[in-house]
């Protein structure tokens, strides 16, 4: 009913690449940014900014970048802990070295320091594929928590072998430590989200995409028809390395503010990112999104059904959030493969006909 | 002899023993992805779930207790029965057999002929659910499992060794005892595949799907078995784990352990899996020994990573795994 294009006539061929071409998902989308912007500061508390909101903008970012790396390009990264590790130990030796650098631009260069060890560990890629690649990134995996947490330069020396975070504010408004205030530190990251999109979206709709898609589908092929496996595989790696750095800073920096390298970074980060990648929908910018927010908001919500109405034990409730996780991904694997964002496809598709589908 | 070669040597020898434990997992991978190109990520899991399910019915728990108590508001806990250990590792087979199966017809049959990564995240889906339901079924709390294996140092070894370097080294019975059972399961998983009916089926099906479906071999039927196989071989390295350093959590992670093992050895070869996990046990000790304490010690964490990492660039199909062919 709401939901056409007829009537809607482009007039240029930048109207017709557009990213939302229907009138309707554009004024949605709009929608959305004005929300997320200018309401949802307003109304959130604490409790809503540190277990839903902050988590979901968190992860979308390393959703989207493992996405760019597993979904678009298929070189699977059981990596994404270690490397969110760099990116927060890169922006606390940052934060500690130059204090007088605003913070935004040392999580920017966080996400850098972060693409070049991806690349790094990325070189493997080029004579290995598949399994065997997936599990040579688990080496990044176990070899960077190892170094965080052996080598004193990293946390600075301190005691405790924690890094924590200093506290940091733009335009006299704290972002980083403790006064920070929720709304505060929600525009923040939610900055980074909207600009991550952004980019990652037209990246994979253009060029660099293509040739990363085409890598995916068949490397020897697209060897063939004239693309470079080393430059294809590597810019992924890169920018999927920046995305992640940049959650990984995000996340020590802003969300949890003191970290511990082998429990906020560990293997299982890496799992649960991929999970996200794998409910959302491999290969799907939005997908990201929804795979985050569905893993984020699930524990929460049966923490609250289980241990808050049914008066469950919390280990039996953690115990069954595994099973249920876990089955999601064979649920999903089986009945959909593309995840949540081809249902939201097959959804839009059925509300273009709706109420008259024939 | 220096001491520190004399040391060396211990170690040598406790690293070969620590990899032919990690090679007892490495073989359920490799068995696993040799009859139907499943690489199976939940190995470790299943070790830990073999395991759990040994200790519960050996003391007689009752299954999903918490799960009961916290719906019901019970208090059960035990049967209050002891199950003596042959009739509890037969018992515990019989789970995994029945675990084999539904995994076979509520997963995998539904993902034939679907991309191997999609294949091996499945698998990673598994090993989370197997990790939840078997703390729910039996309990996260660590337990002592013992089967009557004999553990503590071989007095033998001790004193042959104080004889000539004037120095007894240190060999614990049950890595003896898991080397000979680990040689054992080798040799047996051998003849199954070469002699019996079952397992020319086996490497039938391995070769090829279609061909092997056209004379006559029933897939699912080849796909259970196998994957009771990789439940026994599981159980088999969950008992010896879990004598050794008691049944817990950490259990699973020994999968994470077997994979460089396997891409140093290759995926296909039983024979790797042997190899390779020498070769990581090995390496992984000598270097903590010769590197660790320069660099802050707890190496083992990631040598084998990075050694199979570095190995792969230079061979990409490990050392018997068969040679990679691709075609467009």
């Amino acid at each position: 009913m709401f939901y056409r294009e007829a009537g809607d006539f482009k007039t240029s061929y930048t109207d017709d690449s557009q990213t939302f071409p229907i009138k309707f998902d554009r004024y949605r989308y709009y929608a959305v940014l004005v929300a997320a912007f200018a309401v949802v500061p307003l109304v959130i508390d604490d409790y809503w900014v540190n277990a839903v909101f902050l988590p979901f903008l968190i992860y979308a970012i390393a959703a989207i970048g493992l996405n760019i790396l597993v979904g678009y390009c298929g070189q699977v990264s059981l990596g994404t802990g270690g490397f969110m590790a760099v990116g927060a130990y890169a922006v606390y030796k940052l934060m500690t070295s130059f204090p007088e650098v605003s913070i935004f631009f040392h999580v920017i260069l966080a996400g850098g320091i972060t693409a070049a060890v991806c690349v790094l560990f990325g070189l493997p890629s080029l004579r290995i594929k598949g399994f065997y690649l997936a599990v040579a990134t688990l080496a990044a995996q176990f070899f960077l928590v190892w170094l965080f947490n052996r080598v004193p330069w990293f946390y600075n020396y301190s005691a405790s072998g924690q890094i924590s975070a200093p506290e940091r504010t733009i335009a006299g408004v704290p972002i980083t430590g403790a006064e920070t205030a929720p709304w505060a530190a929600y525009l923040f990251c939610l900055v980074f989200v909207t600009a991550s999109a952004l980019i990652a979206r037209n990246l994979t709709r253009g060029m660099a995409g293509r040739k990363w898609m085409a890598i995916r589908d068949m490397d020897i092929a697209a060897e063939i028809i004239g693309v470079n496996p080393l430059k294809a595989k590597l810019s992924a790696f890169a920018v999927s390395g920046f995305f992640v750095g940049i959650s990984g800073a995000l996340f020590f920096a802003v969300y949890l503010g003191a970290v511990e390298v082998g429990e906020a970074f560990g293997i299982n980060k890496s799992f649960l990112v991929l999970f996200m990648v794998i409910i959302g929908g491999l290969g799907s910018i939005f997908g990201s999104f929804a795979g985050a927010a569905f893993l984020v908001l699930l524990p929460v919500l049966l923490k609250n059904t289980l241990v808050g109405t049914l008066g469950w034990p919390t280990d039996l409730a953690a115990h069954l959030e595994l099973m249920i996780v876990g089955s999601l991904i064979i649920v999903f694997l089986v009945a959909e493969p593309h995840g949540l964002a081809q249902l939201w496809r097959v959804a839009k598709e059925k509300l273009r006909l709706w109420p008259f589908p024939h | 002899m220096p001491d520190q070669l004399i040391f060396a040597m211990e170690v040598f020898l406790n690293g070969l023993m620590a990899g032919v434990l990690y090679a007892l997992v490495a073989l359920g991978f490799v068995l696993i992805f040799k009859a139907s190109g499943i690489f199976n990520f939940a190995q470790g899991v299943l070790a830990l779930f073999a395991a759990l399910t040994l200790v519960g019915i050996m003391d007689g728990q009752v299954p999903f207790s918490h799960l009961i108590n916290a719906v019901f508001g019970t208090d059960i806990h035990h049967f209050g029965w002891h199950v003596p250990a042959l009739a509890a590792i037969l018992l515990t087979m019989v789970v995994m057999v029945a675990l084999a199966w539904a995994v076979n017809h509520f997963i995998f049959r539904h993902l034939v002929g679907q991309e191997p990564i999609i294949l091996f995240m499945a698998t990673i889906g598994l090993a989370y659910f197997l990790e939840g339901f078997g703390d729910i079924m039996w309990g996260a709390d660590i337990k002592k499992l013992d089967v009557g294996l004999p553990q503590g140092i071989n007095t033998v070894i001790d004193e042959v060794t104080y004889g000539i370097f004037g120095y007894g080294f240190f060999i614990d019975n049950l890595d003896l005892w898991a080397t000979f059972v680990a040689a054992l399961l080798v040799i047996a998983l051998v003849i199954f595949a070469q002699y019996s009916k079952h397992g020319r089926a086996m490497r039938a099906v391995a070769d090829d799907h279609q061909a092997a479906l056209s004379v006559g071999v029933s897939l699912n039927f080849i796909w259970v078995m196998v994957w009771s196989l990789a439940g026994f071989v599981a159980l088999v390295a969950g008992i010896m784990w879990g004598t050794k350093s008691g049944v817990q959590f950490s259990l699973s992670l020994i999968a994470l352990k077997a994979l460089p093992v396997l891409m140093l050895g290759g995926f296909t070869s039983i024979p790797g899996a042997i190899v390779g996990g020498l070769i990581i046990g090995v390496g992984e000790k000598l270097f903590e020994f010769a590197i660790g304490p320069m660099v802050g010690g707890a190496t083992e964490n990631w040598f084998a990573y990075v050694l199979a990492l570095l190995f792969l660039v230079f061979r990409p199909q490990g050392l018997f795994g068969e040679k990679i062919i691709e075609r467009v």
